[in-house]
């Protein structure tokens, strides 16, 4: 092979082969598991489309909906409230916005988990919030344990993942290009319109991409939050795999999982071209 | 300093008529902290001027023309276009427009849209739009194909057409530029500059266009201010910068040029302690002591046997630079250095090192006091 005799190549070849085992072999290992007889454990068996029937006809599809819908309205408060602040960090900011929106991504630094305990205690009776209310003689219901807290749980999660992109694409907006739309009588409204909407599209494109893919995974704010009050697919999921010891019934949700967000991952990149956006090539 | 020199005598060529002011600044400041940027400009333009304003970076131009165009607040001072101040009008409310030095095209549209944009802004609609796009592109010599072309597959040279047909586009009274030519390659900015005062011709719209290159400026304008450090500093004809600069700054400022200092000797005379020697003018001015004789290098001439000038100096040619038509030479008068300019046609036929003797009527050069 032509390609082998180059020494570029031919040198990484090791390093090719561990991200091909490293990616590829558990991608691959689910999509086995997922067409082999429910509640078996080996790979050598005639396939069968059974466990993915078994999720249509039973009751896994609605831990479905709740994922994606939750998702979606995740991302959608995101949008709303990500896209001002980002605006205003680069324009008071300026080259200094990404580094300010990197600061927002210090809470990551600790636990997912441990940082929703926090918000429980905060929240829980008789803790922060509601000890505090009750020493002024105002018992109100708990919030915990309700849908809207964890929607609350996703937003102040995956706000770092829409932030960062977002403002990204708001400082590519060149000063010049919009104080060329406002000098050729365009107003606050139409350069806003014209200019910086479509061209901080690609960071509004991946920021909504990745907050969307990383809260259709969501799990734990569900459970810690929620008080599991939702089961979203990732924890039918997780039951399939333990509890329950159906390995091709989990697989089979994995697949139907990857495969809903990869195809609407590129839905929307097909949709945004983001070279074009970019202007380039 | 009068209008003995040869080049007042040439006529000017403007195509020009001059009719009243446009444009009118008094006294404009615009500081920055403790930084004075632009300071206490006054200034008219005419109409249907192509009126330039250069300076070396940092001299506020770039300022100045912001506050022009609406982009920048003025500190204090007016800005009346027709007799009417503008100051508070913002810029997309304004009867001009700006070429910016990045062009500022938007990079998400096709050459038509960005050309289009001021009229979809307008609400002018998609038929008219298109016919006036395609009438502009055709006028700045853009294939009409590339209607739907995106501006980041032009070439430098197309997107400065595009980002011109843009401003026309807008039909403004006045086309404000800065510096759009400063990033593209010599010739063909060469050849955009002649394109730009033939579209001055063609349109018979006010420009106002800064530029750091006062050749640049002697190609494309009816009238040149000079800028430096936050203050104009003459305005004039091409002729008139290039013959009578009114400081050294000015003088130094095209091209090379031989400036020589200056002292007023016991006799009258000039004396150049430099050249060890004196030189003549038609007429110094009353209260002249000491300052700069600018000859410009092309008024020197090589004096064979018996010829004379008013001035004369002995020294030998060390090198020779070919710049295109004309020849430079390099003159050593002792340690001192001395250019000379000649056509190819009239090169000094010597060889180097020979001694040779050069001279200049004193009514070539320039006495600038500063």
């Amino acid at each position: 092979m032509a390609l082998l005799r180059s020494p570029g190549p031919r040198n990484a070849i090791p390093l090719m082969l561990l991200m091909v085992i490293g990616f590829a072999a558990p991608l691959l290992a689910v999509i086995g598991f997922s067409v082999v007889p429910a509640r078996t454990f080996s790979l050598w068996q005639l396939p069968t489309l059974e466990n993915y029937a078994a999720v249509f006809s039973g009751t896994n599809y609605i831990s479905f909906v709740y994922s994606l819908v939750f998702a979606a309205i995740t991302v959608l408060i995101l949008a709303v409230i990500c896209y001002p602040v980002a605006l205003g960090l680069v324009r008071v900011f300026g080259k200094w916005s990404m580094f300010m929106s990197l600061l927002f991504t210090i809470p990551l630094f600790v636990s997912e988990n441990v940082r929703l305990y926090g918000w429980v205690l905060f929240f829980i009776k008789n803790g922060v919030l509601l000890g505090t209310l009750k020493q002024l003689g105002i018992e109100p219901e708990s919030w915990l344990f309700t849908q809207s807290i964890i929607l609350f749980g996703m937003v102040y999660v995956y706000l770092p993942f829409m932030l960062f992109p977002m403002t990204l694409g708001i400082s590519m907006v060149p000063k010049e290009t919009r104080d060329a739309a406002f000098d050729l009588g365009a107003t606050r409204w139409q350069v806003f319109r014209e200019v910086d909407l479509p061209l901080s599209m690609p960071g509004i494109t991946i920021g909504f991409l990745l907050s969307f893919v990383l809260a259709v995974g969501a799990i734990a704010e569900a459970k810690v939050l929620g008080g599991q009050r939702i089961i979203p697919v990732t924890h039918d999921i997780e039951i399939a795999f333990t509890y329950a010891q159906n390995w091709p019934l989990g697989s089979a949700l994995s697949v139907l999982l990857m495969l809903v967000v990869g195809v609407l991952v590129l839905a929307v990149l097909r949709r945004f071209d983001l070279d074009t956006i970019l202007g380039k090539k | 300093m009068t209008n003995t020199h040869p080049w007042n005598q040439m006529t000017t060529r403007s195509q020009t008529t001059i009719h009243g002011p446009i444009l009118e600044l008094r006294k404009l400041t615009r500081t920055f902290g403790a930084l004075t940027a632009v300071n206490n400009i006054d200034l008219e333009i005419a109409e249907g001027e192509f009126f330039t304003i250069v300076g070396p970076s940092g001299s506020g131009k770039t300022t100045m023309l912001r506050m022009l165009a609406g982009m920048e607040q003025a500190t204090s001072g007016d800005i009346l276009l027709r007799g009417k101040r503008i100051n508070d009008v913002p810029a997309n409310r304004r009867p001009t427009c700006m070429v910016f030095q990045s062009l500022a095209l938007f990079p998400h549209r096709s050459v038509g849209q960005n050309i289009e944009f001021p009229m979809k802004i307008r609400g002018v609609d998609p038929a008219k739009r298109r016919e006036r796009a395609i009438q502009l592109m055709n006028q700045l010599r853009l294939p009409e194909n590339y209607y739907g072309k995106n501006v980041t597959k032009c070439s430098g040279g197309e997107r400065q057409r595009v980002a011109l047909a843009r401003a026309l586009a807008y039909d403004p009274e006045i086309l404000f530029f800065d510096e759009p030519l400063s990033a593209i390659d010599y010739k063909l900015r060469k050849t955009l500059e002649k394109e730009l005062k033939d579209i001055h011709r063609e349109t018979g719209k006010t420009f106002v266009y800064i530029t750091h290159s006062l050749e640049e400026a002697m190609v494309m304008s009816d009238r040149i201010g000079v800028m430096q450090a936050g203050r104009l500093i003459q305005v004039g004809t091409p002729n008139q910068i290039y013959s009578t600069p009114t400081n050294r700054f000015v003088s130094e400022f095209i091209g090379d040029v031989n400036v020589v200092a200056v002292r007023i000797g016991p006799n009258g005379k000039l004396v150049a302690d430099e050249f060890g020697a004196a030189f003549s003018v038609p007429k110094i001015p009353t209260g002249f002591t000491n300052g700069h004789l600018v000859v410009r290098p092309e008024f020197v001439r090589f004096l064979g046997a018996g010829d004379t000038a008013d001035n004369r100096l002995t020294g030998r040619v060390y090198n020779e630079y070919a710049l295109g038509s004309r020849i430079q030479y390099q003159v050593r008068v002792g340690e001192a250095v001395f250019i000379v300019e000649k056509l190819r046609q009239q090169a000094f036929t010597g060889n180097l090192d020979d001694e040779v003797a050069i001279g200049w009527n004193g009514s070539d050069s320039i006495l600038v006091s500063d």
